[in-house]
């Protein structure tokens, strides 16, 4: 880590994403982290292995992704902040812990740094993983709350918020990263932790040991007749209603009256980015929409890009052979016809350069 | 009139709802006792595993966690980090430790984990109706071994003791049964030094009960009684296999 100059609180510095990543997590409290080494993630438990130490926190490294998933459920049932990253293999591995952790109503954050699969896969930057991030990963119904930084800093920024968000509501968050973006080194703004809401509700259900109160049970079985099970999914069908509602992110980059639209998130779309405002300088109208939450999916957000742009192309870019591409086009079935609504991409560790998503857009506006 | 014996005061329930000749009822009491004795009901974190003593809430009356199939020495591993003041108790059976959660146990017992573990063996999956367990002895007949275990195809019974006495982290290693009254009292004396070691900061300890699963084992409670007797012991001695005191 190399810092540029050294402001009294805000601190100008050079990082990984993956670093950056750490660095939240000790901003932000984190008390606990536990991993298993994985390409391309393993910066994150290297760093923490140091800062926690410094910090005299709880850094343990795993047998495997599967007991990694099970401690952070442990420290999370027991009251703390805690937060596991891994990359795609791994993170199939937790995913009956993610589940537990969805139906014990327990916050924790879960860092994917997503490479090539299926398999083994490869170790490029991927974002095959979208589908299994935002449908809920494991068995059951649930959700996980899904962000998608497309920089260092919002690596930083997202990291500390998720902590707060994943306290507030009580539903793991995933931190949708990939091997650019985790293995990107660019300068960011280290500012302190600022909370995201004034008050977060107290961790009143954790198990401290029952002294002076009931004791708590932290349980994902509901064996109590008739109808147990059912009006627990229909609590955690409500809370992630209200989500819904209070929790899409997006971002629109010259999304006024342009002929098309370019959808996409995470280092895909950086990428496109540079090759929009290329055809922006030469007078071509080119807007990027971005979600930065992949769950909730900004619907709303998009119909609203979908209504101030009609007529417009939609060209969704992914490096995957298409994920997000269904959310798109189930939101936009009313609006946009769907031969309006095309797709460039390819999985297996595939990546764009800005000349070929240049290219791809070329040819549809001659379509 | 004076009371000399009582339900212990930890153990909330009148009754569990056990199969007649199970030993889990018995194990439960033997721990609500330590637990009265030790007065640490409100300062205890257990562990509830998958299997029949999933519901173990509801008869321990103290904060539990339930945890997923052979997942619970990496969530009592957490717990032990975030609450090291607090007494962490494992409870298990032998599909849990030591078949699906086998990589766990190893590495909570090799990291030196200052938990107390229960492991409860009685040769079977109890819970999903008397498979063939890790634990389960040459030639027993379960549903899903219905010739009797063999040696080939098969392997040997785990001896679970014996296999985490080789890692040096492990302070205290003891197999006891419920067979017999005398023996119920030795497995009391052991839970109750597994607990006292976790209270002291001695480290890993871990009490193996072997114990009966009559409806599991298709056979009577004095059947099953007599099947840890001449059986289960005979591959599974009692005793004490690491007590580094």
């Amino acid at each position: 880590m190399a810092e540029l100059n050294t402001d009294s609180h805000d601190k100008r510095v050079l990082m990984k994403g993956n670093e950056a990543v750490g660095e939240a997590a000790i901003k932000a409290g984190c008390l606990c982290y536990f991993a298993y080494p994985i390409t391309p993630q393993t910066e994150t438990p290297e760093y923490l292995a140091r800062r926690m130490e410094e910090e005299n926190r709880i850094f343990l490294q795993a047998e495997s992704e599967i007991a990694a998933i099970n401690m952070v459920f442990g420290a999370s049932a027991a009251g703390a902040r805690v937060m596991t990253s891994s990359s795609s293999p791994g993170i199939s591995l937790k995913q009956e812990g993610i589940s537990y952790i969805a139906g014990g109503e327990l916050p924790c954050v879960i860092i994917n740094v997503v490479r090539g699969g299926p398999g083994l896969g490869n170790i490029e930057a991927s974002q095959a993983d979208y589908f299994q991030s935002t449908r809920g990963g494991g068995h059951g119904d649930y959700r996980c709350i899904v962000l998608a930084p497309n920089s260092v800093q919002e690596c930083y920024d997202m990291v500390m918020n998720a902590f707060d968000i994943s306290d507030f509501y009580r539903v793991p968050v995933i931190i949708q990263s990939d091997g650019i973006i985790g293995q990107l080194v660019e300068p960011f703004n280290m500012h302190p932790y600022k909370p995201m809401y004034e008050k977060l509700p107290p961790k009143d259900w954790a198990l401290t040991g029952c002294l002076g109160r009931k004791p708590n049970v932290v349980r994902t079985l509901f064996l109590n007749p008739p109808n147990g099970l059912e009006m627990h999914n229909r609590k955690l069908n409500d809370r992630y209603n209200k989500i819904k509602t209070e929790l899409r992110w997006s971002d629109e980059f010259n999304c006024d009256k342009a002929d098309i639209i370019v959808i996409a998130y995470g280092a895909t779309s950086r990428i496109a980015k540079s090759a929009i405002k290329k055809h922006n300088n030469n007078g071509i109208k080119v807007g990027l929409f971005r979600p930065k939450t992949l769950w909730p999916w900004p619907d709303v957000e998009l119909v609203e890009v979908a209504r101030k742009n009609k007529g417009a192309k939609f060209l969704v870019i992914e490096m995957s052979t298409g994920q997000m591409i269904e959310d798109v086009q189930l939101t936009l079935m009313d609006i946009v016809p769907k031969k309006d609504i095309l797709f460039y991409g390819m999985g297996g560790g595939w990546n764009p350069t800005p000349d070929q998503i240049y290219e791809e857009i070329s040819r549809v506006i001659k379509k | 009139m004076n009371i000399i014996k009582s339900q212990p005061k930890s153990i909330t329930a009148d009754s569990t709802k056990y199969c007649p000749g199970c030993g889990h009822g018995i194990i439960l009491r033997l721990i609500g006792e330590a637990i009265d004795e030790l007065g640490i009901r409100e300062r205890m974190i257990l562990t509830a595993p998958v299997g029949c003593a999933v519901v173990i809430y509801d008869y321990i009356y103290c904060d539990v966690v339930e945890c997923a199939h052979g997942r619970a020495p990496a969530v009592g591993t957490a717990i032990k980090r975030v609450h090291p003041d607090k007494f962490v108790l494992i409870y298990q059976g032998d599909g849990d430790l030591a078949a699906i959660g086998t990589a766990e146990i190893i590495h909570a017992a090799n990291r030196g984990e200052n938990m107390s573990v229960i492991f409860v063996n009685n040769a079977t999956y109890g819970m999903t109706g008397g498979q063939m367990a890790p634990t389960t002895l040459i030639g027993q007949k379960t549903t899903t071994s219905p010739f009797g275990r063999t040696i080939k195809g098969m392997g040997k019974p785990i001896r679970v003791c014996e296999l985490l006495a080789t890692l040096e982290e492990t302070k205290y290693l003891e197999r006891t049964s419920i067979n017999s009254v005398r023996n119920i009292n030795k497995t009391k004396a052991a839970i109750k030094k597994v607990f006292q070691n976790q209270l002291n900061g001695i480290g890993f300890s871990m009490v193996e009960i072997l114990s009966m699963c009559p409806v599991g084992w298709r056979v009577s409670p004095v059947e099953a009684i007599q099947f840890i007797e001449e059986q289960m012991i005979n591959y599974f001695p009692l005793g004490v296999y690491k007590d580094t005191e």
